[in-house]
């Protein structure tokens, strides 16, 4: 013989692991459908961003011109409509006509003209409710203030003692002004989450089956014990998503904040933080569940079938979370459903997002899934290890819980 | 049952460890797939396992591997029985073929190879050599399902290969080859065997079987009905003998004492003489019919021998 002796060779178990987890990931990062997939959501998220920014930039500002007398109440009206929260940018327009053709094109929202105690609006279908407010508190104020100087009194001074009788407004809990920011942010992350374990996970059955249908499992199983292919396998394709996911957090917060449409940056960086923990605590809750469901079928198109009772749980899951998220953050449905672990992964991320989320119930959650992991992760090796060298017909679940 | 214990050939010391498979039985349900099959492939042997579709060829070996667990008897190598880590030094080529279709033939021996333990380094050396021996060096970085069923097949025999097995489990390897195939895996498992490597395969191709194999095991619906040297074993099932007479009645050699009727064809008859019947004694009869223009005794083949024993009624294990 030329060739050298390889006889006396063994593989440790954790370079077995670890070599079946890098075939994953090298297999797996170098697909089409990764990068596409990466791609299209990347694209998906650009036009989001660029839709926000443009939409929202609009949404919030008044484009108003100002003719004849009214001119002179530029300032004014910016600082009333400034308080009312309303953003407005007057221009001086020469002739009525022309402030007419503009309004009519809708390039202005609304022309004004007249004295300032007698304004004429000219809008093209109806007035911005914010925008009648400060015009008519404009109009007031110049109508009292030339009343005031009419009895002989000190018009400043009245106005003062006016504006100073306000009323207290004491909040139990103060409104947290980035709570609509980080609700998108928890929902995004939310969505992220979901997708991520469903595709990965799916991905985990569909290469137990891949392996069961052409066979290749009964050579490897000839070298490696099941808990170390299954194991290799689960950490391969966890971390080709959390390299996904790390790639569309990133793009996505950088995207937001260079379109201006996150301002909260230091929510959102934790957030990602907390997104990329979930994410590897409910893909390892739910992968080898995966691994064991794709195991107990011998052809890829009797995955399905094995996989729709899983990938429901995480549907509803997601389906519920988001709405309750929506509708009542801080309900008490959504603060017990978010603490059952199968939901964790998905719901409390984005209450943590959301910043509703007290650090006794995240705790309480953590612990609650690390639990589950444990349970599943024996169930689902078992599961496999009885059922991946079982070829033919679908293996039932109680046959594959027995004791072999 | 026709079983031979001893075997007269030389070659590798009786040192050397073999694989015995002893009273493996197991059952699916109602059916029974094995019944107590007991053989054993000694070192440096090729061993060949013949028998029907169905008849419990990829069962047992599935069982030799610890593919499936069996309901009772026990395999052994090197007179210990066999655990995962002796599972880790066979080579084992499954009858449905067991690769990852997208991966490259290459990266794929390399993986296989690396996951027995070989260092990266190694396992590129030994990969690159078997692509070699077996003439892919033209196909190494294509994907294996775009590859013809014959070279899945050398791809699957490196795969076995890779890691210096000290036994070699192969399931049809001969299946849809070509002749250089054949000729070329031939050579590759006579020189495994000469290593001191026990060698098992199962075939439906019998003559090949019997032009390869030291030994040979013929297995039908889960029992072993024969076992031993084709030598041996055609030896004992006696000869054949074939007498043409041109002017012989139909069925003359019907009703003479201790000779069945094998086929009759025109003239020619081939008949099986039980142990002990004068061959003489059929000339005579034969030649009282009229000229007899050809009187031959033909040594059986494996392909007459596994007939027989595929053929004869079922009987109780004797």
């Amino acid at each position: 013989m030329t060739t050298p002796s390889y006889r006396d060779r063994t593989v440790k178990p954790f370079t077995a692991v670890r070599l079946v987890a890098k075939r994953e990931l090298n297999t797996r990062l170098r697909t089409k459908s990764f990068l596409i997939g990466t791609a299209v959501i990347l694209v998906v998220f650009a036009g989001y961003f660029l839709l926000q920014a443009t939409l929202l930039g609009d949404a919030g500002r008044s484009k108003i011109g100002l003719t004849g007398q009214a001119t002179g109440i530029s300032d004014q009206l910016k600082t009333v409509s400034q308080q009312l929260g309303k953003d407005v940018e007057t221009v001086t327009i020469t002739s009525p006509e022309e402030g007419r053709a503009q309004v009519e094109s809708g390039d202005l929202d609304a022309l004004l003209s007249g004295n300032v105690s007698d304004l004429q609006v000219l809008v093209k279908s109806d007035l911005d409710k914010q925008l009648h407010a400060a015009l008519n508190s404009i109009a007031q104020q110049q109508v009292l203030n030339a009343t005031l100087l009419e009895a002989g009194l000190d018009a400043p001074q009245v106005l003062n003692t006016i504006n100073s009788a306000t009323v207290k407004v004491t909040s139990i809990t103060p409104e947290d002004p980035e709570k609509n920011q980080r609700l998108i942010i928890g929902v995004v992350m939310v969505f992220l989450l979901y997708m991520s374990i469903t595709t990965y996970g799916t991905l985990v059955a569909q290469g137990v089956v891949e392996e069961k249908s052409s066979r290749v499992v009964e050579i490897l199983l000839s070298t490696l014990r099941p808990w170390q292919l299954m194991l290799g396998k689960v950490i391969g394709l966890g971390l080709t998503g959390l390299i996904q996911l790390l790639i569309l957090a990133g793009a996505g917060l950088a995207m937001a904040t260079a379109t201006g449409s996150l301002t909260v940056s230091g929510v959102a960086v934790s957030t990602v933080l907390w997104g990329l923990l979930w994410y590897i605590l409910g893909f390892f809750l739910y992968a080898t569940i995966f691994a064991g469901a794709g195991s107990l079928v011998s052809r890829q198109e009797d995955t399905q079938s094995v996989l729709t009772p899983v990938t429901m749980v995480l549907v509803i899951g997601f389906i519920v979370g988001v709405n309750l998220l929506l509708q009542s953050p801080d309900g008490q449905a959504t603060t017990v459903l978010s603490l059952i672990p199968l939901l964790s992964p998905v719901l409390m991320p984005g209450r943590i997002a959301a910043g509703l989320a007290p650090g006794w119930q995240i705790a309480l959650s953590i612990v609650l899934t690390l639990a589950t992991v444990a349970l599943f992760t024996w169930l689902g090796g078992r599961i496999y290890q009885n059922a991946v060298l079982r070829t033919g017909s679908r293996v039932k679940l109680k046959d594959a819980l027995r004791n072999s | 049952m026709i079983a031979i214990a001893a075997s007269s050939t030389g070659g590798p010391k009786l040192t050397d460890p073999a694989l015995e498979i002893d009273s493996v039985s197991k059952r699916y349900g109602d059916i029974v797939a094995l019944d107590s099959v007991t053989f054993d492939v000694r070192a440096g042997e090729l061993f060949g396992f013949v028998g029907s579709n169905g008849a419990g060829k990829t069962t047992t070996m599935r069982i030799a591997l610890g593919v499936l667990a069996a309901d009772s008897g026990e395999v052994r190598f090197d007179g210990k029985p066999i655990t995962h880590q002796t599972r880790t030094h066979i080579g084992y080529m499954p009858e449905e073929r067991g690769l990852y279709p997208k991966m490259k033939v290459l990266d794929q021996l390399v993986y296989l190879a690396e996951l027995h333990g070989l260092t990266s380094d190694e396992a590129h050396q030994s990969a690159e050599n078997w692509i070699g021996r077996l003439g892919l060096k033209e196909r190494r970085t294509e994907e294996v399902q775009k590859l013809s069923l014959g070279n899945q097949q050398r791809v699957q025999l490196a795969a076995a290969l890779v890691h210096d097995p000290n036994v070699l489990v192969l399931d049809e390897p001969f299946s849809g080859l070509d002749p250089i195939a054949v000729d070329v895996m031939t050579e590759v498992l006579r020189e495994k065997a000469s290593t001191g490597v026990p060698v098992i395969f199962s075939s439906h191709q019998l003559d090949l079987v019997e032009r390869l194999c030291d030994r040979v095991g013929i297995i039908r619906s889960g029992r072993m009905v024969a076992c031993g040297s084709v030598a041996e074993l055609t030896a004992d099932a006696g000869s054949l003998l074939v007498v043409t007479a041109p002017h012989a009645p139909g069925g003359w050699a019907s009703n003479l004492p201790g000779v069945r009727i094998v086929s009759e064809r025109d003239a020619t008859v081939v008949l099986e003489l039980s142990p002990g019947t004068d061959d003489q004694a059929v000339l005579t009869a034969a030649l009282n019919t009229g000229p007899v223009t050809e009187f031959s005794r033909r040594r059986r083949s494996l392909t007459d021998l596994f007939r027989d024993a595929v053929n004869a009624p079922e009987r109780a294990p004797a």
